[in-house]
């Protein structure tokens, strides 16, 4: 059929748009009453075509209102947007019928129809998620097997933790340096010796007792302390004209990039004690801790070097002319402007950080998804492994997003002041 | 003796002498320190160093293997179909990615604004979630809620989901390798002439649809075999058998273990994101006036996207991507928390458990994957240096 005498002209413009935005409704009707109500206007019809009917008559519609220049802006801007083509119009047409179908029953698993109020899975009557089981295994999702009565020492630590960093943006420029460097330096042994305990009257908390959430921020923040010196070393190491420490950093970083962390705490967990004196025994979060850190050191060491490779030759050439050694002129002129360069670089590594450090289940370390997995075989809760992936998903998506969000926002900063 | 004196008589071929001394100084006293350890930690355990015991009898089973395998076969050939199920997997995981990423990279450029947000959206989800919690979501919470063997999903009598797998048509081929011998030929042909095509194009400015005459040959040839070649092929359903009162099992075709499944479904989707990624900043990355100026030149759509914008655009495409199926290669090792018998689980977990022997096994594990890398890094830098621009 030759469609080109469906084409509108300027007298019959209005009705044009009239029958295709009809078609269109008539298309959301029946989509819509077919999902909600399960009624199908179209019944009368064979089953394959009815099932197609919306699509049909919304393609039919938006192709009678695809008018170029029609001079209302509206049309003008749907038109643009969603229905350029016939194409695109299909597309458009494909994206609002899954959203109307599936967004909904998606919403009431998740709010309508889910519960929250209980103790027991029992509590759980209705189709939705069972919220239930979130709340009552919060306090471990967070502290992992940490005894209830200590886990005031777990909050103080962070608590600190974020009152030092929010302080360190407000304080004026000269106490700024001294916050940093006590929160680089000092601020983690505390915050170790807090949380573990043993000493100043503070009960003795086992390495494996720790876990949940805080455990990941507690292997995240200290693995990304100490990659990133170690990495910064690398990537000068990689860039020395010194063959023997040329090749050693080449050799350091290709092996740890070459091969998958889950095998490196492997390494950590089976290999590494054979290569210590017989009895040594080095703790299991602290093996973990140091297979990290080399782990992403690897990793750092390639985006730092990105970072010098990007500066011009001229930095170089005048720090030399004014008589700078190597440390100096890499301390005082290249790494401050290399490191400004891939802070969007290192912002990625921590990001991936993040998401690695689920892996530490290897080693029998449960953070977040490892307590789902031990709380989803938990007899009372069988069946519940859904809520708490989404649960542990959520969180992890909201803790990456807003670090990749902050990271393009500086990325974006920094390009507009080169 | 005077320090400062010493340091000024250093010339500067000392100076750099010294730093290099010690640091190869300070590896070897690690690798010794490490060997003496170790040594001493395997004589009190009674064991030696050694690799013969690869040959010994495993006398474990695996679930999932491509070849003959049983507890009777060797630790070699154990080792062996845990790297056979680590490629399947990337494998898999590599052609839905690419495809789905590639998808979404042009979607994300779409003007339809539905669309372009539909895939913006899809990126910041998949891309956020660490990859381990998806792979649990899909095994433990969505494979897990599939129907169970009696009633499982149909798809048109061939093929069927339920919780124990994916049930599909086995081929039984016939004089199958006939059938690849032709595909041999057949690319060889198309090599022969894609290299004509080129010579006549640069000598006599004639253009030579190779495309077609490729597609015709990689499907015609083989085509041909069932004529002629005593080819052929028929498939094996999978067949609903009732073992006991309310035991149901699928009988015959190929079952795809739910681990697969959750795993390439996981790798795919999160690979996909970075993937897309790199197509979307590939194809921004081919600038406006490239088109324009194909299009003032005469050249048709076709050929404006096949000869000007794809070329750069794939220069730009093509190594990260190639990262990504690294780094997807590298995660199927994720493998292990879900019981896909990878070469991690099968290797550096049970053969590990059962002789003991970790230095040894989880070298190779390391090795294996390193060489797997390295051969890539080579690749890429060889490509690099064909594709980079040869400025004149």
């Amino acid at each position: 059929m030759n469609l080109s005498i469906l084409k509108s002209d300027k007298k019959n413009l209005n009705s044009f748009i009239g029958a295709g935005s009809a078609l269109i409704f008539v298309g959301f009707i029946d989509i819509i009453l077919s999902s909600f109500f399960s009624t199908n206007i179209t019944a009368f019809l064979p089953n394959k075509i009815s099932y197609l009917t919306p699509l049909l008559f919304g393609l039919f519609g938006l192709y009678l209102i695809r008018i170029e220049f029609s001079g209302n802006k509206l049309l003008d801007k749907v038109n643009t947007n969603f229905n350029s083509s016939n194409f695109n119009a299909l597309l458009t047409l494909l994206v609002i019928f899954a959203l109307i179908k599936y967004i909904p029953p998606l919403l009431n698993w998740f709010v309508f129809d889910a519960n929250f109020a209980g103790n027991t899975k029992e509590d759980c009557t209705s189709g939705g998620a069972c919220w239930v089981f979130v709340k009552v295994w919060l306090n471990r999702f967070v502290y992992g097997l940490y005894p209830d009565t200590e886990q005031w020492r777990i909050n103080t630590a962070f608590l600190t933790l974020f009152l030092l960093v929010g302080a360190s943006f407000f304080v004026p420029q000269k106490f700024k340096k001294y916050i940093i460097i006590f929160l680089l330096f000092v601020y983690p042994i505390i915050g170790l010796k807090l949380i573990s305990g043993g000493d100043f009257g503070l009960k003795y908390v086992e390495t494996g007792a720790w876990g949940g959430l805080s455990l990941t921020f507690i292997v995240s923040a200290f693995a990304l302390i100490l990659c990133f010196p170690i990495g910064t070393i690398l990537a000068l190491g990689r860039r020395s004209k010194l063959p023997a420490i040329r090749y050693t950093s080449i050799g350091f970083i290709e092996l740890w990039r070459g091969v998958p962390l889950i095998t490196v705490l492997f390494m950590s967990a089976v290999m590494f004690p054979m290569f210590l004196p017989d009895g040594t025994y080095v703790d299991k979060l602290i093996r973990v801790l140091i297979a990290i850190t080399l782990f992403e050191a690897a990793y750092m060491a390639e985006v730092v070097r990105g970072g010098l490779q990007a500066l011009p030759k001229g930095q170089y050439e005048a720090a030399k002319s004014l008589g700078m050694g190597y440390w100096k002129m890499h301390f005082l002129i290249i790494l401050p402007q290399a490191l400004k360069l891939v802070i969007p670089g290192i912002a990625n590594t921590f990001l991936a950080l993040v998401k690695d450090t689920p892996l530490i289940f290897v080693v029998g370390l449960l953070e977040l998804a490892g307590m789902v997995n031990l709380a989803k075989t938990n007899p009372k809760w069988l069946g519940m492994a859904m809520e708490g992936y989404v649960f542990a998903g959520l969180v992890f998506w909201v803790i990456c997003y807003v670090m990749s969000r902050y990271s393009q926002n500086l990325e974006k900063k920094l390009k507009t002041e080169r | 003796m005077n320090f400062k004196n010493l340091k000024l008589n250093l010339s500067n071929k000392n100076k750099d002498l010294i730093p290099q001394i010690l640091t190869i100084l300070f590896l070897i006293l690690v690798v010794i320190y490490f060997t003496i350890n170790a040594q001493n930690n395997m004589g009190n355990r009674g064991i030696s160093f050694g690799f013969g015991f690869l040959s010994q009898e495993s006398s474990f089973d695996i679930t999932f293997s491509l070849i003959d395998y049983d507890g009777s076969h060797s630790y070699a050939r154990a080792f062996l179909v845990g790297l056979l199920n680590t490629i399947l997997v990337s494998a898999i995981g590599i052609f839905f990615a690419t495809i789905l990423g590639v998808t979404i990279g042009i979607a994300r450029l779409s003007q339809n604004y539905l669309v372009a947000k539909s895939a913006e959206w899809y990126v910041e989800i998949f891309r956020n979630i660490p990859l381990i919690l998806q792979i649990f979501f899909w095994y433990f919470a969505a494979l897990r809620a599939l129907p169970l063997t009696v009633d499982s999903i149909n798809f048109y009598d061939i093929s069927f989901l339920n919780v124990k797998g994916w049930y599909v048509p086995k081929f039984v081929w016939v004089n199958f390798s006939v059938f690849i011998y032709s595909l041999i030929f057949a690319l060889i042909l198309i090599y022969f002439l894609a290299k004509y095509a080129q010579n006549q194009r640069d000598k006599y400015g004639k253009q030579i649809p190779t495309l077609y005459i490729s597609i015709s040959l990689i499907f015609g040839l083989p085509l041909l075999t069932f004529l002629f070649g005593g080819v052929s092929l028929s498939f094996e359903i999978p067949e609903l058998t009732q073992l006991s009162k309310t035991v149901y099992v699928y009988r015959g075709g190929v079952s795809i273990i739910p681990e697969l499944i959750s795993l390439a479904l996981a790798l795919s989707m999160y690979t996909a994101t970075f993937i897309a990624e790199n197509v979307r900043a590939g194809i921004l990355g081919v600038s406006k006036g490239q088109k324009e100026a194909a299009a003032s030149i005469g050249l048709t759509k076709g050929q404006i996207l096949k000869l000007v914008v794809m070329p750069q655009a794939l220069r730009i495409i093509i190594p990260p991507t190639t990262n990504q199926y690294l780094n997807l290669t590298k995660n199927s090792s994720l493998a292990a928390a879900i019981a896909y018998p990878d070469i991690v689980l099968v290797f550096a977990g049970t053969a590990l458990m059962q002789t003991g022997r970790a230095i040894e096994i989880i070298s190779i594990t390391m090795l294996t994957y390193l060489s797997l890398s390295l051969s890539i890094s080579v690749f890429m830098n060889w490509y690099n240096k064909k594709m980079a621009i040869k400025e004149k």
